[in-house]
């Protein structure tokens, strides 16, 4: 069980749902919560493929555990900026919704 | 099956299960509290790849704090005794097609049988020391970009977000 086709099916599901949350809903925070299943779907597989396959010439074994620690710097990163948005445009206009959201000059 | 495999699939399953939550849940802190089961099961995978640093690290800054961030965002920006206006969805049919056609894209070529170069029962070795050289060494110039990053998001976030001074 423990081999590299596990992973992937996982990271499939967690990206598909990722798409879909991302895509679908109409809250902004909610959206948020769709990029952080979308990453880390990707870092699971950066990790997953690092560990079970050989690596090419030149790179290292851990060169994907590095990826999804650079994955989560940027997620971080994200996260924070896009909340400090939202908050700011909900001190605007009291809603987060992003169908609303129209207007871009301040 | 060896026992470690049933412990495996409880993880994938504990990762997986509270993603659809996430997708479909009418209640938005339902799906931010599911969130934290998604990155709980993601480090215990984590750990199944033998990246024992990069499962603390799951544990530290996505429950910690993402989690904790999203929380805050989701109880400050709604009313929470209306939920379903928070919840609202946007072409939800064509979406969960969209959604259900890339998931079976990815399976297709997931169930191919592609022939990885795969390496079977490879050590599993503490990672900290290598990851840190590897940091430090083969990877400086985007940890110090990663750095300058940080940097401008905690001064951009602020910027953002407090009130202009008249």
């Amino acid at each position: 069980m423990n081999r590299l086709e596990t992973y992937l099916f996982i990271s499939s599901v967690l990206a598909a749902l990722g798409f879909v949350t991302i895509a679908s809903r109409r809250n902004a925070v909610a959206i948020l919560m769709g990029i952080e299943l979308l990453l880390n779907a990707a870092a699971l597989n950066f990790v997953a493929f690092g560990r079970f396959v050989k690596n090419a010439a030149g790179t290292h074994p851990l060169d994907g555990q590095i990826f999804a620690i650079f994955i989560l710097v940027l997620a971080a990163a994200e996260a924070a900026i896009l909340l400090a948005v939202i908050i700011a445009i909900y001190r605007q206009s009291e809603s987060i919704d992003v169908e609303r959201l129209r207007g871009l000059k301040g | 099956m060896n026992p470690s495999d049933y412990f495996l699939i409880l993880l994938g399953v504990m990762s997986v299960a509270p993603a659809f939550v996430v997708a479909f849940s009418k209640n938005l802190i339902r799906s931010a509290f599911a969130l934290l089961f998604t990155f709980a099961g993601m480090a215990g995978l984590y750990g199944f790849l033998a990246a024992d640093f990069l499962a603390v690290l799951q544990i530290l800054v996505y429950v910690g704090g993402i989690l904790v961030l999203i929380l805050f965002g989701v109880l400050f920006t709604q009313k929470i005794y209306t939920p379903e206006v928070a919840a609202g969805r946007y072409a939800f049919r064509p979406v969960l097609l969209i959604g259900a056609a890339l998931f079976a894209v990815l399976f297709f070529v997931l169930s191919a049988g592609v022939a990885w170069d795969t390496i079977a029962n490879r050590p599993a070795e503490p990672t900290i020391r290598t990851l840190g050289e590897l940091l430090l060494s083969r990877h400086l110039l985007a940890f110090e970009a990663a750095s300058v990053l940080l940097l401008t998001v905690l001064i951009g976030a602020v910027a953002v977000v407090r009130k202009e001074l008249t």
